[in-house]
């Protein structure tokens, strides 16, 4: 762990199940999340971690016949409680997807700007600066800074994904949530994002999906390791890939199934 | 080593396929000769009028079989005047009616209901006409008998009824908007269903509402579609011919007022056809040519637009 201020729980997942209909996709599942730290969630596919990472953000709210229980607390309030916003929860919560999604419609400028003006944001000095600062801490700025107002499809994918993140971070969440934000990407696209993480999380708590245990190993503070529905098990990063408790998380790191 | 399977000897050599090209060939030659054919039918048989009155025809109003003059401004105006007016009342109510289909109504409401809009374009439309003349007119005309009692309303000139007949631009505006609905509707439909997950799942992240997804983020990228669609409609009601010949009232002038009686192209072609000979024949297949000419123009600009409209990277 590298956050130097005194440890503090951001995000605490108790006795988490998430349903699609009658089958349970997700069980039982207790983690908590430092703040400013980058946390992997690993596992083969179809083991859960993406739709526990969507719980995280309400996301299934959206999605017919999906059902979460147990409690999610964000700073210490269930997320799930009935006066909670989802709307709000999801301006603290941010997500990255697997592929760059940019709004095609709209420019570079526009599609960093896009969650605050939905905030209701309208000031143009305010847009700007914070369109510039998430330029820059998505490490894009240099690079888009003369053509913010062309559309953002003429940017390469890694780009689009960097402005997919800019766009996150815009509207300031506490949580970044990224779903395999590299796996649609070439191997510099994917350098760069990770290179990137790094510095993130001085600003935000990041929970990122992927299925590249190297990339896991590379980026992350700590390691949750999901199986069929399980969190079978959760540590710091170094533990979990040399000293794993677990033989079914040693099983998946050393490759011998997944 | 394992021999090598071979591939059976073909049934038809490569004969079978020439007579296939070949038949294609002259299929789509076919389509481009009726093309090419219309163009010189409707040219020639209004080479009279276009030759006695010349680009004046398409400029000037005036038509009048009774002292065999004629031109066209007027046909030409009434048609994107009744076309325009009945996409302006049309295209909110199909692009909500499609916006409901896919974003709101349960799966067990949005199948019928999205049956029923597409059902109303398989209706005739001398049905739509019959419709129009039996429970609108009627309607319309207790709104202009109305109007006709209360001299200040008959003052606004956009208001103004001369005679309280039911038939009129409204009348054919009205039923042109139903019967366009179904084609922007149901396009817009699929289009709307064609909007990537990722796109919503990026606005509901973002702190987007319900209404702010559709609106930010689904709306815009099923812009260039949903605009096929309501030029499709547009093209649909500047030929629509049944109908609003039933109920505009057949009058060759321009209309000051939208219960005034009126004549779009087709309409006019449609009433006058049955009995006319000479330059009057000639000049209702120039009106057809004019007809065609504003079919291919809506056409050609309604590419262009899709293809601005497009946003980069979907384009197909």
């Amino acid at each position: 762990m590298t956050a130097s201020t005194p440890q503090k729980v951001i995000l605490s997942a108790q006795d988490v199940a998430i349903y699609y209909g009658t089958k349970d996709a997700v069980r039982h599942v207790n983690l908590d999340v430092v703040s400013n730290t980058v946390n992997a969630l690993i596992g083969p596919s179809g083991c859960g971690k993406t739709t526990f990472l969507r719980a995280i953000n309400r996301m299934h709210d959206v999605t017919p016949n999906t059902r979460v229980t147990g409690k999610i607390l964000l700073e210490g309030e269930d997320i799930y409680a009935a006066d909670q916003d989802p709307v709000t929860i999801r301006r603290r919560i941010g997500m990255v997807f697997q592929k760059p999604n940019p709004f095609p419609t709209m420019s570079i400028y526009d599609n960093v700007a896009s969650g605050l003006k939905l905030a209701g944001v309208r000031d143009r000095k305010i847009l700007d600066g914070i369109v510039e600062q998430s330029l820059r801490q998505a490490a894009l700025w240099e690079e888009v800074k003369d053509r913010l107002k062309t559309p953002a499809t003429g940017l390469s994918g890694g780009q689009q994904q960097r402005l997919c993140i800019a766009r996150a971070l815009a509207v300031q969440p506490e949580i970044l949530l990224m779903d395999e934000p590299t796996s649609a990407l070439d191997p510099q696209s994917t350098a760069r994002i990770e290179d990137l993480l790094g510095e993130l999380k001085k600003d935000v708590t990041i929970l990122i999906v992927t299925h590249n245990m190297q990339q896991a190993a590379r980026v992350s503070d700590t390691t949750s390791f999901f199986l069929i529905g399980d969190l079978v098990e959760h540590g710091p990063t170094d533990q979990i890939f040399t000293n794993p408790k677990d033989k079914r998380t040693e099983g998946y790191i050393t490759g011998r199934f997944g | 080593m394992t021999e090598r399977i071979k591939a059976p000897p073909t049934r038809l050599g490569s004969g079978g396929d020439k007579v296939f090209r070949g038949i294609i060939i002259f299929l789509a030659l076919c389509i481009v000769a009726i093309f090419v054919l219309s163009i010189y039918q409707l040219v020639s048989g209004g080479w009279e009028t276009f030759s006695k009155y010349g680009l004046g025809f398409f400029f000037t109003s005036g038509w009048s079989p009774a002292k065999d003059s004629y031109a066209a401004l007027s046909f030409i105006a009434s048609t994107v005047l009744t076309s325009v007016l009945a996409l302006i009342i049309a295209v909110p109510l199909a692009v909500a009616s499609a916006i409901f289909i896919t974003e709101y109504a349960p799966k067990w409401l949005a199948e019928p209901v999205s049956y029923l809009v597409e059902l109303l374009a398989a209706i005739p439309s001398v049905i739509y006409g019959l419709w129009a003349i039996f429970v609108m007119a009627p309607i319309i005309q207790g709104w202009q008998l109305q109007i006709l009692q209360n001299p200040q309303l008959n003052a606004i000139p956009l208001l103004h009824v001369d005679i309280p007949s039911g038939r009129g631009l409204i009348t054919a505006v009205l039923i042109l908007a139903i019967m366009v609905i179904p084609y922007t509707a149901s396009i817009s439909r699929d289009v709307i269903r064609l909007v990537p997950r990722d796109q919503r799942e990026a606005a509901y992240a973002l702190g987007a509402t319900k209404w702010e997804v559709i609106w930010k983020a689904i709306l815009p990228y099923a812009r260039a579609g949903i605009l096929g669609g309501v030029i499709l409609s547009l093209g649909r009601a500047l030929g629509e011919t049944m109908a609003v010949a039933m109920v505009i009232g057949n009058r060759a002038a321009l209309p000051t007022s939208i219960f005034d009686a009126t004549a779009t192209l087709a309409s006019v072609i449609a009433s006058e056809f049955g009995e006319s000979g000479g330059l009057q024949l000639s000049s209702l297949i120039a009106l057809g040519f004019i007809l065609f000419l504003l079919s291919l123009v809506v056409n050609f600009t309604a590419r262009a637009i899709i293809a601005k409209l497009t946003p980069e990277g979907i384009k197909v």
